[in-house]
């Protein structure tokens, strides 16, 4: 069995302590409409990457906070080297500048009033190209494993992930908490059938209490809607690979924290504070869930998948586990950890974990995932309701 | 592969297919720690991923998964035939 310890880590130690497996500078729009001037800056400039996304005007309130959070988040996360900041007027600008700026590292925001785009462009490329020659006089450096902050959310899921991908994920899960690394799971709906599964993991009245308001909340939106969730929750790609109900793709989700404690119930995009397995509330949509993990911290991503769900993150790598065979064999250039073994008993949870955690090892040294190459980079902010 | 159906817990109501199953032929379940679990008789083509009945299932009752009801049977099931969402439905969210 692979102990997390054995592990031999490399990362970019950041200002603020923590360590980050990529070296971004990212070109963050703070509304939609800064997108056009964020991709001209990552068209000029060697090295950067923009982060298009579609909100940003007019949102207020829990809603709106999300956003400030999600894209502060984005780039407090240690994966960003630093990061320019663009919109359309200064205010909300240097709100998520300042958030950035709490971290030590590099970042500048500018707005697009009484400039433009093409003097704004220019202005931005200019430190950004500074911000570049920065980051790549950084070497990585070794760091603990107990420095490690990482997530996981399954996807497509089928009748093999709760089986095999999820369970292998829960091992690995376990051996990491027990090194006192830092693990995020969510998908508030999908506990749905296993939440008295989570609730007796919760370690204390206060973190229990907080799951349940937030599991209530999400399921009476759910409700209210007067709708059946079939083909949503489970998805017609679930149904297809032969989950029933929403009871049955809970446990199987479930199967992924093996047997940690949950830490705290953290709401969305929030960082955890401590070590060990942290709950977050959020939606099952993978592009959603992966943001708001890259947001509270996440550097690396482990996404059990069953009908082959492609899913990848701009400053997130996403590991792909799966155990289903026909999607391993006619989807193999995005599966990094094939399991299909133990389906055929040819491989036991725990040298599926061993496979994992080589993977994880690999990936977290620089190796790129295969959504990494594919260039799936879906940066995707969860809405909470309509704009004013 | 000397089985064809999964089983998280060895008395479960479904197990799950791990390969095309045809209808008329026998087939052998385990669980995950490779426990034998009995041979079934599909009646039923089952595909990869899907659950097959591993006994008979009364309707209104409780389907059995992972030690635990995951749905509740809407039609009396087979023992050996395909249960998924044309026999089986969940018991939460109801509209």
């Amino acid at each position: 069995m692979m102990k997390p310890d054995k592990m031999k880590l490399t990362g970019y130690r950041r200002p603020d302590g923590r360590y980050g497996i990529r070296n971004h500078v990212i070109i963050l729009p703070v509304d939609d409409i800064s997108n056009a001037a964020a991709n001209g800056v990552a068209a000029l400039i060697k090295g950067t990457m923009a982060l298009p996304h579609a909100y940003g005007r007019l949102q207020f309130g829990q809603d709106l906070e999300l956003t400030f959070l999600t894209l502060a988040g984005t780039g407090r996360n240690p994966n960003i080297a630093a990061a320019i900041v663009i919109g359309i007027e200064p205010k909300w600008t240097q709100r998520i500048v300042d958030e950035i700026a709490k971290t030590g590292k590099p970042v500048a925001g500018f707005s697009i009033e009484r400039y433009g785009d093409l003097r704004t462009i220019e202005m931005a490329s200019r430190k950004a190209m500074e911000f570049v020659q920065y980051a790549t006089e950084l070497q990585r450096e070794p760091f603990p494993v107990k420095k490690l902050l990482m997530s996981a959310k399954c996807g497509e899921s089928d009748t093999t992930t709760g089986l095999a991908s999820c369970p292998t994920v829960g091992r690995v899960f376990e051996r990491l908490d027990a090194a006192g690394s830092t693990m995020i799971f969510g998908e508030t709906t999908e506990l749905t059938g296993g939440e008295d599964i989570i609730q007796a993991r919760c370690v204390n009245a206060k973190v229990l209490g907080e799951f349940n308001r937030m599991f209530k909340d999400y399921t009476n939106l759910i409700v209210s809607q007067g709708v059946d969730l079939m083909g949503s929750q489970p998805t017609e790609g679930n149904i297809r690979g032969g989950l029933t109900t929403i009871e049955e793709k809970a446990m199987g989700n479930i199967q992924k924290i093996g047997r940690c404690k949950i830490q705290s119930a953290l709401d969305p995009a929030v960082e955890p504070e401590g070590p060990g397995l942290h709950f977050m509330d959020s939606s099952s949509a993978a592009a959603e869930m992966i943001t708001l993990a890259g947001a509270a911290g996440s550097v690396v991503h482990f996404f059990p998948t069953g009908q082959g769900n492609i899913i990848g993150n701009p400053i997130v790598p996403v590991i792909k586990i799966s155990g289903n065979p026909l999607t391993v064999s006619t989807m193999s250039e995005h599966i990094d950890v094939d399991v299909t073994g133990v389906l055929r008993l040819e491989m036991t949870l725990d040298q599926a974990a061993d496979a994992a955690m080589k993977v994880l090892e690999s990936t977290i040294n620089g190796r790129f995932t295969a959504a990494e190459a594919l260039r799936h980079d879906e940066y995707v902010l969860t809405k909470l309701y309509r704009s004013a | 592969m000397k089985h064809g159906i999964l089983m998280h817990e060895s008395d479960d109501d479904v197990g799950v297919a791990v390969e095309d199953l045809k209808k008329g032929s026998k087939v052998g379940a385990v669980t995950l720690e490779g426990k034998a679990a009995g041979t079934i008789k599909l009646t039923q083509d089952v595909p990869l991923g899907h659950k097959v009945a591993m006994r008979d299932l009364a309707k209104d009752k409780p389907v059995i998964k992972y030690g635990r009801p995951v749905g509740k049977a809407v039609a009396d099931i087979a023992k050996g035939a395909h249960v998924h969402v044309h026999n089986v439905k969940t018991q939460r969210w109801s509209v």
